[in-house]
């Protein structure tokens, strides 16, 4: 069996949350895509960027003084970090912005958090020569300068968020918010496994070329497959090929911020429960009367309240494991992998090498552990400078 | 077993009045206040009054609502406590109450909870706004099994189709959304709304009230020669955002709208 189900269920997560206005742009997305899913010649189009244009396959990479250094497991990285634009974001954009322009929707929308989904979807937007808007939450606009300047360059508009807590899941609502105004001549583009059916099946499908990839250049069986979770896309891109063999470990990391008695994290698998927003019944983190609480994370990436429905399901059929690594723990290996490999990860991907550090010297030598190095830091570099203590 | 609602339509028909429908959200600014708001409003001419219970996220809401949710939040106003202020009041003030919201703050209450108290509060009906009928299934089972009616949405994108699957589960009346756009836009055209309002009718005998972008007397008057009745908020809201007395101009912002109303259809 396939899921979702055919009203957009996995299991009893997921579904279809939203104002009766949306309605019939959903039937209409998930008809276009149902379609163009099958169809050769939009695949072969995705291909051919995939590897002119992104770059694709990225490497499968062996850690060889890092798995040294920790003396267990064999770590092995795969390179969305090499992604044009810098991260897996790109994956999802140009199958998404490729189908808004199948749908004939000439006008371009989409939500982001630290800037890499906003980015992604600017490149795809200009490469495809269509309008393309974004909105950031203004903590968030602030935060991360240097990439709403990229969107600026790339020819995209950056309308910052005051409503809320000023961050990703209020540029989610505002997003929302003009698909329902514009919804006859506008295409939202949602940046992970989250939002209504059919966003969280079509995004991790045009993720999935990461486990594809993945499956094809290790030759064999992988014994653990390591992520981090903010809404879930790198991870489901990872995961996904592999759901069906029970061999294969999943282990999905989320952020576990200042720690998760402190209140300040942004763990929604390991401490929230479910509840509907965005769209979708999923992990939430919310109080008791309903209402979604703040999150924390040092990675703006990860620092969102909801999970994508899929990663609800994995959990409660525990066919993959969710765990959490603190701020800390994170930079500790942002730094490690620095200096022990000449990569330095975005903070998000940090957090599932973190937990790499902490699994592999348990492991004995023969086993294969796969990292989803998910993104570079270059755009992380200010918030390190910060939590080391230095001045640029 | 015929609801308030099913009655106050079927009166108004009768006397040939279209209904008058304010909105405000709960607890703004704090919920003594809208115990004495709800008040005024009755008896400025509100035919069903409709609550909105706040959410930390309301994605179909405009910047004015938006700012209403979170002042009410601020002062922690709950549903459980929504539910308490609607017993209260219902010793004064016997207009029906809709509570209008988001499904989480639901869902977390517990759905047979919520029916259970929300008919022993005096709820008549309840509207989800981001509950379409698909997923409204098991909230709308709760909620017939104590009579409470469950309000839909019908918007200008429904189709035929949307407009049929509406109609098999709404009670009460249909809550047509004037436009494509989030509460408190501008009204658009009356040409395509009358269309729209005569291609649901062809499908529900359920009256239908207008909503969205409603903020003058006389566009409410025009809106009431095309619908049952018509749905005042952002303006309202508003009205009671920049007042410094907002009982007072509830009042007498929603006096206006009554005295338009009642004038037309004598």
């Amino acid at each position: 069996m396939t899921l979702p189900n055919k009203q957009g269920y996995f299991g009893s997560y997921g579904g279809q949350f939203v104002a009766e206005t949306l309605m019939p742009a959903l039937k209409e997305l998930e008809q276009a895509y149902q379609h163009f899913s099958r169809d050769k010649k939009f695949q072969q189009e995705i291909r051919y960027y995939q590897k002119n244009y992104i770059g694709r396959p990225t490497p499968l990479y062996r850690a060889k003084r890092l798995s040294d250094t920790l003396g267990g497991a064999e770590i092995w990285l795969k390179r969305e970090d090499l992604c044009h634009t810098g991260a897996h974001k790109v994956n999802n954009t140009l199958g998404q912005c490729l189908l808004a322009q199948r749908m004939g929707k000439k006008r371009v929308i989409a939500e982001t958090g630290a800037g890499q989904h906003g980015v992604a979807t600017a490149t795809m937007t200009a490469l495809l020569g269509q309008s393309c808007e974004v909105y950031m939450g203004d903590e968030d606009v602030h935060r991360q300068s240097l990439n709403v300047f990229r969107m600026k360059l790339l020819g995209s508009k950056v309308i910052p968020v005051h409503s809320g807590t000023k961050t990703l899941k209020d540029a989610l609502n505002e997003a929302l918010r003009d698909w329902i105004t514009n919804i006859r001549t506008t295409f939202y583009c949602i940046g992970s496994v989250a939002g209504p059916h059919p966003y969280p099946m079509m995004v991790r499908d045009f993720q999935a070329v990461i486990g594809k990839e993945t499956k094809r250049q290790l030759r064999g069986r992988p014994d653990y497959l390591i992520a981090c979770v903010g809404g879930g896309s790198n991870a489901m891109g990872l995961f996904h090929p592999f759901v069906k063999d029970n061999k294969v470990k999943l282990i999905g990391v989320e952020a576990a911020g200042e720690g998760i008695r402190s209140g300040r994290h942004a763990a929604t698998l390991s401490a929230g429960r479910p509840g509907v927003l965005h769209g979708a019944f999923s992990y939430l983190q919310q109080d008791l009367n309903g209402q979604v609480i703040p999150t924390h994370s040092i990675s703006a990436g990860l620092d969102y309240p909801g999970v994508g429905p899929e990663h609800s399901f994995l959990k409660e059929t525990k066919r993959a494991t969710y765990v959490s690594i603190t701020d800390r723990e994170a930079m500790d290996a942002f730094k490690i992998l620095s200096e022990t490999e000449g990569i330095i990860p975005a903070i998000e991907s940090a957090h599932a090498v973190a937990y790499a550090l902490h699994l592999a010297p348990k492991l004995s030598r023969s086993k294969r552990v796969v990292v989803n190095l998910s993104g570079r830091g270059d755009k992380d570099i200010g918030t390190a400078a910060d939590y080391f203590g230095v001045k640029l | 077993m015929t609801s308030k609602i099913t009655q106050l339509f079927a009166t108004l028909k009768k006397e040939q009045r279209k209904a008058l429908i304010p909105f405000i959200t709960a607890g703004d600014p704090d919920l003594a206040t809208t115990k004495r708001l709800i008040q005024a409003l009755a008896n400025a001419g509100a035919d069903l009054i409709e609550l909105g219970v706040p959410f930390s996220d309301p994605m179909a809401d405009g910047p004015v609502i938006q700012r209403a949710d979170e002042r009410a939040l601020a002062h922690g106003t709950t549903l459980r406590k929504i539910l308490k202020l609607v017993k209260d009041v219902r010793s004064q003030v016997s207009t029906p109450i809709l509570l209008m919201g988001y499904y989480n703050p639901i869902l977390a209450y517990g759905l047979k909870s919520y029916a259970r108290d929300a008919r022993q509060a005096g709820v008549d009906a309840t509207l989800v706004v981001d509950l379409p009928p698909e997923a409204a299934g098991p909230l709308n089972r709760e909620l017939r099994r104590v009579g409470i009616d469950l309000i839909f949405l019908l918007t200008p994108t429904s189709d035929e189709a949307r407009i049929r699957l509406v109609s098999r589960q709404a009670r009460g009346f249909v809550y047509f959304v004037s436009m494509t756009g989030v509460t408190g836009g501008a009204l658009q055209g009356a040409k395509e709304i009358r269309r729209k309002i005569r291609e649901i009718r062809r499908h529900t005998s359920l009256p239908v009230a207008i909503g969205f972008g409603i903020s003058h007397p006389q566009q409410a008057r025009k809106m009431a020669e095309l619908a049952d009745g018509v749905v005042v908020g952002s303006a309202l809201v508003r009205a009671l955002e920049i007042s410094g007395k907002p009982v007072k101009a509830a009042g007498d912002f929603l006096a206006k709208f009554s005295k338009v109303l009642r004038k037309n259809q004598g």
